[in-house]
């Protein structure tokens, strides 16, 4: 896992410098917020509705375009790139909603390839990822069922799946538990852990203070547009395992083993499926 | 196009998933294309029925019977050198007398007359009737006096139909024009038609768009599957139309025309071709359609 620990001769893989938003009619979605996230963090955005969350990932993908200030991300001011270059962009930053974003009308196994496809991947090299990484979130026997034949919970590894496939060196989501039911939730932030664990920096959106507080680690919280408060990891321990870790947050939730989407494999095996990635 | 065989099974599984919304497509592509089906052929025989009409459009020159022949080469040579002229044919009294003979049909005419009192005469026929006037004043320019003079002594008179000819060329070009207009109105209406069912098909699966832009597929790999949906949904409409075309043709103008010298017209436009054009046609426009639409969803 060469990139779980920052090089500091790299850029950091997103900086926000005096990034204003005013979205047209006058609100202000963000106000002078500087933010700097390095690469392999693992970044809760907490702070009540409309206080900028969704406008801060809208602007990391380029959805949204500042009224002022900068936005860079590893590196280059993603607002200067021709307009043809945003889907490369988006290519490198792996996206989880609280509504899942799948395509309807495709299976598990082509919702995730679409992600390959989209970039030019090899046929054969896509036959061989796709599986493996639906293996990871625990989806492997349901290679073939359609997103409305799936539980939320499924449907979410599914759409982690698909952020993750091209292995981003960025992957934002934006309120993905906030579908879910607490035991569900812990296994979607235990896969994000997860997938954090492998050098890839996870920025998490969500407004479930319980959850935040015994992830431990690094939160933002915005206040209306602004940021009031950055605490910066580091004050607990951060080398658990996967399932170290999950133990440790069900029992801190007090939820209980075994829930319904606990009995998916993989998950619970440590990380040897990810070290092969 | 190295990703011909993904946007191929891409198009093939959005009709098979979205099959309502194809099938509205694929009729309404099928009702247009049938309307123009029939109307152009219409269209065309009554245009051509016009342009009959048109041909037929001369200027006579009626000669003196006195006449020399070598004055009668001689001005022939020289209305033949006019600008717009096609065609300068000699009526020798003779002939016009038998032509006017088979007109009332009646073979005692020449037997009450004592001779034949028609003048020897050109038919001059024209590349275009709009062309009258320079002709006529090429054939009898004004003197200093300011009236036409004949360009050679041999010219009794010229007679250029006058009033009917102008009467003639009037209603002729209003009827090609209207022709035009309800040809260009059809188009647009068609055009506006096949547009709104795409579009309309395209806007239930717009959310589809988004999250492909999510993920980051560029512009045209989002556009080809839809361009070749729209591609597939025009053949397939237009071979319907065809379809019903083509056994209309067989059932009831083909038994028609052979009865009735008016539907022969109808057969101005050659089947083939006809049917050739409307699938392309078809084909583009629903293409072209799916693309547009597109455009308005694919805005980053």
């Amino acid at each position: 896992m060469p990139e779980s620990h920052p090089r500091p001769s790299r850029p950091p893989i997103v900086q926000l410098k005096d990034t204003t938003v005013v979205y047209p009619g006058g609100h202000v979605g963000l106000e002078r917020v500087s933010v700097q996230i390095d690469r392999g963090e693992f970044v809760f955005l907490v702070g009540p509705t409309g206080c900028g969350k969704s406008t801060f990932i809208k602007l990391l993908l380029r959805d949204l375009e500042p009224s002022a200030g900068s936005v860079m991300v590893a590196g280059k001011d993603i607002n200067e790139m021709p307009k043809n270059k945003v889907p490369q962009l988006r290519r490198r930053i792996g996206t989880v909603f609280q509504d899942f974003k799948l395509l309807p009308n495709r299976t598990v196994y082509d919702n995730v390839a679409y992600a390959l496809q989209v970039t030019g991947s090899h046929r054969s090299e896509i036959k061989r990822q796709v599986p493996e990484i639906l293996r990871m979130v625990g989806l492997g026997a349901k290679v073939h069922s359609y997103p409305d034949e799936l539980s939320g919970g499924e449907q979410q590894r599914v759409s982690v799946a698909r952020a993750f496939v091209s292995h981003p060196p960025l992957l934002l989501a934006d309120e993905p538990t906030g579908n879910l039911d607490p035991e569900t939730s812990i296994g979607i932030m235990q896969l994000l852990y997860r997938i954090n664990r492998t050098g890839t920096t996870v920025v998490v959106v969500t407004h479930d203070r319980e959850m935040v507080d015994k992830m431990r680690r690094r939160v933002v919280q915005l206040y209306d547009g602004r940021v009031i408060r950055d605490q910066a990891a580091g004050l607990y321990t951060t080398d658990e395992s996967t399932s170290e870790f999950g133990a440790r947050v069900r029992a801190e939730l007090g939820v209980d083993e075994g829930g319904p989407d606990h009995r998916d494999d993989g998950l619970d095996e440590d990380d040897h499926g990810l070290r092969t990635l | 196009m190295g990703h011909l065989g993904f946007f191929l099974g891409e198009a093939y599984r959005a009709l098979r998933r979205n099959a309502a919304p194809s099938i509205a497509a694929v009729v309404t592509i099928a009702v247009t294309v049938l309307l123009v089906g029939v109307l152009v052929p219409v269209l065309a025989a009554s245009g051509s029925k016009t342009e009959d009409v048109r041909e037929q459009l001369e200027l006579k020159v009626f000669l003196f019977k006195s006449s020399s022949q070598s004055e009668v080469t001689a001005l022939q040579e020289r209305v033949e050198g006019i600008p717009h002229v096609e065609t300068v044919e000699y009526v020798s009294p003779a002939e016009a007398l038998r032509i006017t003979q088979e007109k009332v049909g009646d073979d005692s005419l020449l037997d009450e007359l004592n001779s034949n009192p028609l003048p020897p005469a050109f038919n001059v026929k024209l590349d275009s009737p709009d062309n009258f006037e320079s002709v006529e004043a090429a054939l009898q320019p004004p003197d200093a006096a300011g009236k036409p003079q004949p360009i050679s002594a041999a010219i009794d008179e010229i007679n250029t139909g006058g009033q009917q000819t102008e009467q003639i060329r009037e209603v002729t070009g209003a009827v090609k024009i209207l022709l035009g207009v309800i040809a260009v109105l059809l188009a647009i209406a068609s055009l506006f038609l096949v547009g709104n069912t795409i579009r309309l098909s395209i806007y239930a699966r717009r959310r589809e768009v988004e999250v492909m832009q999510l993920v980051g597929a560029t512009n045209w790999f989002i556009r080809w599957p839809f361009v070749i949906e729209g591609i597939v949904v025009g053949l397939f409409g237009a071979a319907i139309a065809v379809g019903i075309l083509f056994l209309g043709k067989v059932t009831i103008v083909d038994p028609l025309s052979d009865n009735f010298a008016l539907v022969e017209n109808l057969n101005t436009i050659p089947f083939g071709p006809l049917v050739t054009a409307l699938a392309a046609g078809a084909m583009v426009v629903a293409a072209l359609g799916s693309g547009v639409t597109l455009r308005r969803f694919l805005r980053i």
